[in-house]
């Protein structure tokens, strides 16, 4: 494992519109991690997720976030993602009329021209296409079909890991990927994500639910109380979270602030 | 008045944009310059201001026309005369808001002269080199347009006079409106006016009386043009005047492609544009006629624009004939124009395939009129309406069956797509039918390029801008495959240039 961490929060603050939510949260992640975040609705899951890609509409009021060593506060959203930043939405949206396939090359050749990389040409990026949608076992015939539109929820997701598996990113942060997963699915959508397990890329899986983390083994788990990391631990504490709830961690760091 | 028949209008629907949340960068998209104007420095033979009967005599004179077109301008000119003293602030009924235009004080005939020749492309604004690069105009094109010369071989005169001598060895004419009259005047004198007549509405009146050039093309029976007619000529045929009129007829069986305008910039001292134009197609015969508009829409408070206010029509007058409107249309600021068939034949087929763009202040309404008069005839209305910034468009869409169009039908859609929260869409679609046994389909739909889109695009690593086009192209491409290949493609860098100006 590298000694350099691959992105440090540090006493990270940030609001949601006007209401302060993340409140003093630092976390590290190595090349080759992957940590599990867990918490209670509202605690500033999706908050940490959306600061991160720089989502307009929130707010940093204070703490940095270094990404492999550079200032990532400062980059405008489409550079983050083209330095190697993907998020897996928790909703993933729906845009009519924009062929997924059409879609999926535009963002492929976008990264790839700012790694300087050659653009894929339609047959090139066809194969490429193929072998990743072999992975989350999508049909072919919801290529041509709009982003998103009409795709169950289950779709929307495998959708999601399709287009990380695409983009080859190196920090993957995966919102609720599992939320509205069945049983087959939810195999499907580990196998991508762990195809993606490598040396040099760095995983933040948000989770409700250790039966993901049984797929998906994390090195770290961390639970996410009031806009903070209230404890952290390694997996067995995800196995705890399932049995006593996050009562006694939110007592805990109620106390501590 | 002339407005059109419009009855029955069924429940517009406004789509008042609902409040998003964070807009203020699309805000500031659209509150670019144009910045891709450009003035020709044109000078001009031109007669006083003002209309009278003189005048119309004078044009005709001027151009050398034969008496019984003078006593057609006439007749114009004096219903038109009629038609002003009865609404001295032209027609009021469309959804359009522009101050009194002063008839009388406009310029009715102007021939222009050579422009100022330009050495190289060098002398051009680099700004709107780049914008030429961005369209996909040719560096030979662009040299045209500026009026700088080209290689022989190459030299526009040359080329168009290749393609007329290979168009008439099939019997095709293809020659502007006035070559016309004075070369083929038993047929301009058969189909002038025969499917828009003098008096059908203010501005086709005007036209009538005052039309100073355009084009005109006769297809005889059974041929099949075999070029899309005005690709080698549109730069030329680019800025025939304000009054332009245009009258294309497939004769039996024969088919035509027909291409109008350009996607360069354009520009006009004049603010009025008032054109007409008419199709014929006769039995099995079929025209297609695109149209990409890109006048100067004015700048971003709305002033300087170009008023459009065309008449087009086609009657498909016989068994099977087939007339296609297609357009794309991104300038003007205000633009009010319905092209229409009129399916007479049995078995006629009319189409409208139509995306209209407004920003900054531009106002647009169109729509299209399909009047089902033959049995078994059929009409498509595909509508795509863009809005940006502040503009404000309508759409119009009157389908009439006539009490002898048994088995007609009618499919009509109409999408738009709002950016931002200060534009607006309205639809309003009227249907007369007269005959039960006809099917009348309507679909709308009004959708909003959202932030999370755009948002979702972004972390893909696509940019805002590229995000808008992609999303633009989507919506439209029902129309866009409509136009030929080549223009298609311009197309839709047109468009993506439009709202580059909207996106910064
Ligand atoms: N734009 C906003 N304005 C005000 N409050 C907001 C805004 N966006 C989110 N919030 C609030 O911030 C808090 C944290 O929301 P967040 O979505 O980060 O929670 P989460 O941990 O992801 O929850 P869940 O497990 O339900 O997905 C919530 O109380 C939410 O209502
Ligand atoms: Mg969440």
């Amino acid at each position: 494992m590298s000694k350099t961490p691959l992105i440090q929060i540090r006493n990270l603050h940030a609001n949601a519109g006007e209401t302060p939510i993340l409140r003093g949260l630092t976390l590290e992640l190595f090349p080759g991690e992957v940590h599990a975040i867990m918490g209670p609705n509202g605690s500033g899951k999706s908050t940490l997720s959306n600061v991160l890609v720089g989502r307009p509409g929130y707010e940093v009021t204070g703490g940095e976030v270094l990404f492999r060593g550079k200032n990532l506060l400062e980059m405008d959203a489409e550079t983050r993602a083209r330095e190697g930043i993907f998020l897996a939405f928790q909703y993933p949206v729906e845009i009519p009329g924009v062929a997924n396939n059409y879609f999926l090359r535009t963002a492929v050749n976008a990264i790839r021209s700012h790694r300087g990389q050659p653009r894929l040409d339609a047959i090139d990026f066809l194969t490429l296409l193929r072998e990743k949608m072999k992975l989350v076992e999508m049909p072919e015939e919801m290529m041509a079909r709009a982003i998103n539109e009409g795709f169950s929820g289950g779709e929307k997701k495998r959708n999601e890991i399709l287009q990380m598996l695409l983009l080859d990113p190196s920090f993957c942060i995966l919102d609720e990927t599992d939320s509205g997963l069945d049983i087959d699915a939810l195999r499907i959508v580990s196998n991508g994500v762990n195809q993606m397990r490598s040396p040099d890329r760095a995983m933040l899986v948000i989770t409700h639910y250790q039966r993901l983390l049984d797929y998906i083994v994390p090195d770290r788990v961390h639970v996410l109380s009031k806009g903070r990391i209230a404890r952290s631990g390694g997996k067995e504490l995800a196995l705890e979270l399932e049995e006593k709830g996050y009562g006694w961690i939110e007592d805990e760091a109620g106390g501590a602030s | 008045m002339s407005s059109p028949e419009m009855t029955t209008p069924m429940p517009p629907t406004n789509a008042a944009p609902e409040k998003p949340k964070a807009n203020a960068e699309l805000e500031r998209l659209a509150s670019q310059d144009y910045k891709y104007g450009f003035v020709t420095d044109i000078e001009e033979d031109r007669i006083a201001p003002g209309l009278t009967e003189d005048v119309v005599r004078l044009i005709s004179k001027k151009k050398n026309e034969p008496e019984w077109l003078l006593e057609y301008r006439l007749k114009a000119y004096r219903r038109f005369r009629e038609m002003l003293a009865e609404n001295p602030a032209g027609p009021e009924w469309a959804n359009v808001h522009y101050p009194k235009i002063d008839y009388d004080g406009i310029v009715y005939y102007s021939a222009p002269k050579q422009k100022k020749k330009l050495e190289s492309l060098d002398e051009i604004d680099p700004q709107l080199r780049e914008t030429y690069g961005k369209l996909g105009i040719s560096l030979l094109e662009q040299k045209r347009l500026h009026g700088i010369a080209v290689d022989a071989v190459f030299d526009s005169v040359s080329v168009a006079t290749t393609f007329k001598a290979e168009l008439e060895k099939k019997g095709i004419h293809f020659c502007s409106f006035s070559e016309a009259v004075a070369e083929h005047p038993e047929l301009v004198r058969k189909y002038l006016g025969s499917v828009v007549p003098y008096s059908d509405n203010f501005f086709a009146c005007l036209n009538a009386a005052v039309f100073s050039d355009g084009s005109f093309a006769y297809i005889p029976k059974g041929v099949r043009c075999p070029m899309e007619l005005s690709t080698y000529f549109r730069i030329n045929a680019a800025g025939t005047g304000q009054f332009e009129r245009t009258l294309l007829i497939a004769d039996e069986g024969a088919y035509v492609s027909y291409l109008e305008g350009c996607t360069a910039p354009q520009r006009d001292e004049n603010q009025l544009h008032a054109a007409v134009v008419e199709l014929v197609a006769l039995d099995r015969a079929e025209i297609k006629y695109s149209t990409v508009q890109n006048w100067y829409p004015g700048n971003a408070e709305g002033v300087g624009g170009i008023y459009n206010f065309v008449t087009k029509r086609g009657a498909c007058r016989g068994f099977r004939s087939k007339i296609s409107w297609t357009q794309v249309e991104t300038g003007s600021a205000i633009t009010w124009k319905y092209p229409s068939c009129l399916l007479i034949g049995d078995e006629s087929v009319g189409a409208f395939y139509s995306v209209a763009m407004t920003n900054h202040h531009q106002q647009a309404d169109t729509g299209t009129k399909m009047i089902h008069i033959g049995k078994n005839t059929k009409s498509t209305i595909i509508s795509k309406g863009i809005s940006a910034g502040r503009g404000n468009q309508s759409y119009r869409g009157l389908v009439k069956i006539g009490p002898k169009a048994t088995g007609a039908r009618n499919y009509s859609q109409c999408d738009s797509l709002l950016m931002g929260d200060k534009c607006g869409a309205h639809t309003f679609p009227y249907l007369d039918v007269a005959n039960p046994s006809a099917t009348v389909e309507h679909e709308a739909t009004t959708s909003k390029i959202s932030d999370d889109q755009l948002f979702f695009c972004r972390q893909r690593g696509i940019s805002e801008e590229d995000a808008i086009s992609m999303i633009v192209n989507g919506f439209c491409k029902e129309v866009l495959r409509e136009l030929p290949m080549e223009f298609a493609v311009e197309a839709q860098n047109l468009l993506s240039v439009s709202l580059e100006g909207s996106v910064g």
